[in-house]
């Protein structure tokens, strides 16, 4: 019963993806959207198969990666780091969390055009607003995780003479780590979510700066070839990280 | 991504055990920690760090009621931000409102619809910006679609978290007593889901405010992304920070409401 259940799910599923494509298929076929703001389906895939071929899709792609990855890591480093210091005392946590917590809650995006100010507009300023971005979820998270570590560890480590980077690397670590993956996934999808998103808004390369400058050109099918391309990545790379994710659970 | 954020609540402060004393130690401590900001920027900006770029927290100031309040095309911008920011989060309500209750009420909705709204919840929605402009136009209706389209996820996600939660045992003696459909919503699955909904209200606010953002900076030929845009290519720090300030005030007003509104709905679990 249960797996019939998971086909009827399944097939809904299958089925609202097909009614999607069914939609785009008959909207553009029929001629009710124009070709400017919906190009038929095997148009946007000739051009997407056009694009890959070209060096400037790559280029804009490692320029896309390069930038998250460089946002991610500043993100990760800078967030663990506060969230250790953070953490050191009780006092200091009950000071800073909903400090930190409460400037999260304010739209950042806001001071995009600061960092456009700071550093221009290459990749520079897309670094700085993705790991500022990503630095709350990691520090935030991580934060919590340390703080729901169980008080007995840290005083039986203690009682048998660790120091507190002892305790650290050898307590806290490893007892709050799953916590703090879930950060490190948080931290990621907004890093390369801000990523795109700073190019959209101001960039001289990557992809956000391709789909904007195709809306601009009024190059229909070039906007949905990228659009569709990064909807792809970013659901497939969803599914990975959740997959591993319930894998690591069951075990 | 934002579903794993809300698990850590936005704002909670560790339960002390030393009383009012202590608490009363933490915030002292933390007004004092501001004030140190502001001051280490105020000497930064006024003796070290160059003009061009920064501008201390005084000249934010004096460019605030000298420069962008005083200015009707900017008040004008910030009031439209404003109203985008209500009308988008109206609707986010209302849209995340029916389609979360739609796929939460049955195990068969969940299973098959709930998956798909995650999917959908995964997309980098930023993308879709110039596809939204090409749409909606460069005018409000695209700043309020964009913000919508935001907002809408956390509502829904929530929504059906909740309902999730709701013991099956009441809703069978709600309905084996002749509780209408709007009977359940309305006693059993409301009161029920008031905490999850309100998490979700709260992150959706968040989001909308994001979206609305997202689009007024894109769009730079008027409103807010024309002014910061002037200020950020100019090199003229002051009335940036001091429009970027006031739009911060507005997001932390907007957010403090909610948060007003969910301490009232909840009171009564506690």
């Amino acid at each position: 019963m249960n797996d019939q259940a998971n086909f009827t799910t399944r097939s809904i599923q299958v089925a609202f993806l097909a009614i999607m494509a069914g939609v785009w298929y008959g909207l553009t076929k029929t001629g009710a959207v124009t070709p400017l703001f919906l190009p038929p389906m095997d148009i946007v895939y000739a051009t997407f198969m056009r694009l890959v071929q070209t060096g400037q899709f790559w280029s804009a792609v490692r320029v896309t990666l390069f930038t998250i990855a460089q946002a991610w890591i500043i993100a990760v480093v800078a967030g663990l780091l506060v969230a250790y210091l953070v953490t050191r005392s009780r006092h200091w946590t009950a000071v800073m969390e909903p400090l930190i917590a409460s400037t999260f809650a304010i739209p950042l995006t806001l001071l995009f055009p600061v960092f456009i100010l700071f550093f221009g507009i290459g990749p520079a300023s897309k670094v700085a607003y993705a790991a500022t971005y990503g630095f709350f979820p990691v520090a935030l998270i991580t934060i919590a995780g340390l703080n729901s570590v169980d008080e007995r560890y840290l005083r039986a480590a203690k009682s048998m003479g660790a120091s507190s980077f002892d305790t650290f690397r050898h307590v806290l670590f490893p007892a709050a780590f799953p916590v703090i993956l879930t950060g490190l996934r948080v931290s990621f999808f907004i890093s390369f979510a801000s990523v795109l998103g700073g190019e959209t808004l101001s960039s001289a390369a990557g992809v956000g700066k391709a789909i904007s400058l195709a809306a601009e050109l009024m190059e229909p099918a070039r906007m949905y070839a990228w659009i569709v391309f990064v909807i792809i990545t970013a659901v497939s790379l969803n599914f990975i990280v959740s997959a591993i994710e319930n894998r690591r659970r069951e075990y | 991504m934002t579903v794993a954020a809300a698990r850590v609540p936005a704002a909670s402060t560790p339960s002390f055990i030393g009383g009012m004393s202590r608490r009363a130690k933490v915030i002292w401590t933390r007004r004092l920690v501001l004030l140190g900001l502001v001051v280490a920027f105020e000497i930064y900006a006024r003796f070290i760090g160059n003009p061009r770029l920064f501008s201390p927290p005084s000249a934010i100031v004096y460019a605030l009621f000298d420069e962008i309040l005083v200015d009707p095309r900017i008040r004008g911008a910030i009031y439209q931000a404003f109203t985008e920011v209500l009308v988008a989060y109206v609707m986010a309500i209302i849209i995340g409102l029916v389609v979360g209750l739609s796929v939460g009420w049955s195990n068969f909705g969940r299973r098959s619809f709930y998956p798909i709204v995650i999917l959908l919840y995964a997309i980098p929605q930023v993308i879709l910006l110039p596809l939204f402009v090409l749409t909606f136009g460069i005018g409000p209706a695209c700043k309020i679609a964009f913000g919508v389209s935001h907002g809408i996820f956390p509502i829904i996600v929530n929504v059906v978290a909740g309902m999730r939660n709701v013991n099956a045992l009441y809703l069978r003696s709600a309905s084996s007593m002749g509780a209408s459909n709007f009977d359940l919503a309305r006693h059993v699955y409301f009161p029920h889901m008031v905490p999850s909904l309100f998490a979700g209200l709260r992150l959706g606010m968040t989001l909308t405010l994001l979206g609305v953002i997202l689009a007024e900076l894109y769009v730079s030929t008027g409103g807010i992304g024309y002014w910061t845009k002037l200020y950020a290519e100019t090199f003229d720090p002051a009335p940036l920070f001091a429009l970027i300030a006031v739009l911060a005030v507005m997001a932390i007003l907007l957010n403090e409401l909610v948060r007003i509104a969910e301490r009232r709905f909840t009171r009564w679990r506690n």
